[in-house]
């Protein structure tokens, strides 16, 4: 990824990759809606919704409107957005607890994407607004151990599905 | 720096229709189906402006979930239709998009074809190495010894070889992207859309339901050591000996794309003068 130079570059990584985000949440909810796992459909939702809140207010911050950034802002050097949950990781079986896991996981990348920045920006108001975009993604972290800790760690046969849909083996 | 005030026209949003796709959660197709939005919203094309045009199969249903004008024809006849489409409205985009039994088994010679006539138009095979919509059988592109009910042991038959079929039969651009990595194979698909006459992209699309090991191709895949080349022989030679998972164009030619004899505004008329007796 191309270090940002100034503000405006941070902010507009940050503005696509909490865009990505939602996009990513909001397939993943209609992934489960389709398969009637509605539970963790709404759970996605929620995650949907908590990233456009904050992808809303950068772009209030910095007095964008939302269609202005383009995609190409965000050049990451992993293949997606670093917080974007992978959909290889879907499961239509999957429980609340596998969903939280994996939106801890998504925001704990968010962290080590913002940290990376504030140990290597040059420019000092650029580090420090990383600084805060960091610490904001450390508060999601908290926030989404505290949810887990109120969802029950499903049984270990969740997989098991007594008409599969593969029988190939 | 990115520049914040030239708003823009679609965005990839624009380009996803309100049907949701049903394919299984984990399916690689989604993020194809990301992918595609994105490229159009880098090229700034109006949904109007784009025809995608598929056959049979998972990742068949792409265009239904798409604004563009979409056409979901009979199995393996996705490239008639879409080169038909082609040559009649040269103004259109057309995209034809597949899965690998659809393209290279019903649709197999239909393939060759597209690459030999060399329309300016893009093929995209989401290829995951098994029949997913029929519950897992082998595919061409499934290895020999893949092991499973229903070709017990593996079918010991060599895997096709998309890429350099499509580059011996003449394809003007060939190129190699992973469902993974949706940004790449986004920045791919709009090169080849670009790119004039036939463009084709093979896409890694993991199956996780018959093909739960393909979880795996997001550690095997990498970008292609080498830059794209416009030399078919070098292209060969190298997609010819590459491990299956380099990702990246590996061949962009300069061959002009099939011009029509005929405008598409000829009337049957104007077509007749030819055969017209002196």
């Amino acid at each position: 990824m191309s270090a940002p130079q100034s503000i405006d570059d941070l902010m507009a990584q940050a503005l696509v990759m909490e865009r990505e985000a939602v996009a990513r949440y909001t397939e993943l909810a209609e992934m489960m809606e389709a398969h009637n796992n509605l539970e963790v459909a709404e759970l996605f939702r929620k995650m949907a919704e908590y990233e456009g809140h904050h992808a809303t207010k950068i772009a209030a911050d910095m007095g964008w409107a939302d269609e202005q950034v383009s995609d190409a802002a965000g050049a990451w050097a992993t293949p997606e957005a670093p917080e974007s949950v992978p959909i290889d990781e879907m499961h239509y079986l999957m429980h609340p607890w596998h969903a939280l896991q994996l939106a801890l996981g998504a925001e704990q990348r968010a962290v080590e994407f913002f940290d990376a920045l504030v140990r290597t920006a040059t420019d000092e108001r650029v580090r420090r607004a990383a600084e805060e975009m960091r610490d904001e993604e450390v508060e999601h972290v908290a926030l989404v151990k505290a949810w887990l800790a109120k969802v029950p760690k499903p049984d270990a046969d969740w997989a098991v599905d007594p008409d599969p849909p593969r029988h190939a083996d | 720096m990115n520049d914040m005030t030239a708003p823009i026209a679609f965005t990839p949003a624009d380009f996803k229709s309100d049907y949701k796709p049903i394919w299984c959660p984990g399916c690689g197709d989604y993020t194809v189906l990301s992918s595609l939005t994105k490229a159009l919203a880098k090229l700034q094309r109006a949904p109007h402006e784009v025809a995608v045009v598929s056959g049979i199969g998972c990742s068949s249903r792409i265009p239904a979930y798409t604004t563009c004008y979409g056409f979901h024809g009979v199995h393996g006849r996705a490239l008639a239709a879409g080169t038909g489409l082609k040559v009649a409205r040269p103004d259109l985009t057309v995209i034809v998009a597949g899965g690998d039994g659809d393209g290279y088994s019903i649709g197999g010679n239909h393939f060759l074809h597209a690459c030999r006539r060399n329309v300016d138009m893009t093929y995209l095979v989401m290829d995951n190495h098994v029949y997913g919509m029929t519950k897992g059988q082998a595919s061409p592109t499934t290895e020999p010894d893949w092991d499973n009910k229903l070709s017990p042991g593996g079918t010991g038959i060599r895997s096709f070889h998309p890429l350099v079929i499509a580059l011996a039969s003449g394809a003007n651009f060939v190129a190699r992207a992973f469902s993974g990595d949706p940004n790449g194979t986004a920045d791919t698909i709009a090169q080849a859309i670009s790119h004039p006459g036939f463009s084709f992209v093979e896409i890694l699309s993991p199956c996780v339901t018959f093909r739960p090991d393909q979880r795996r191709w997001k550690e095997l895949v990498h970008p292609a050591p080498v830059a794209e080349t416009d030399d078919p022989a070098r292209a060969a030679r190298r997609i010819m000996t590459d491990d299956g998972f380099n990702i990246g164009v590996l061949y962009a030619g300069r061959r002009p794309g099939y011009a029509p004899r005929h405008p598409a505004s000829a009337t049957p008329a104007d077509i007749e003068q030819e055969f017209a007796l002196p």
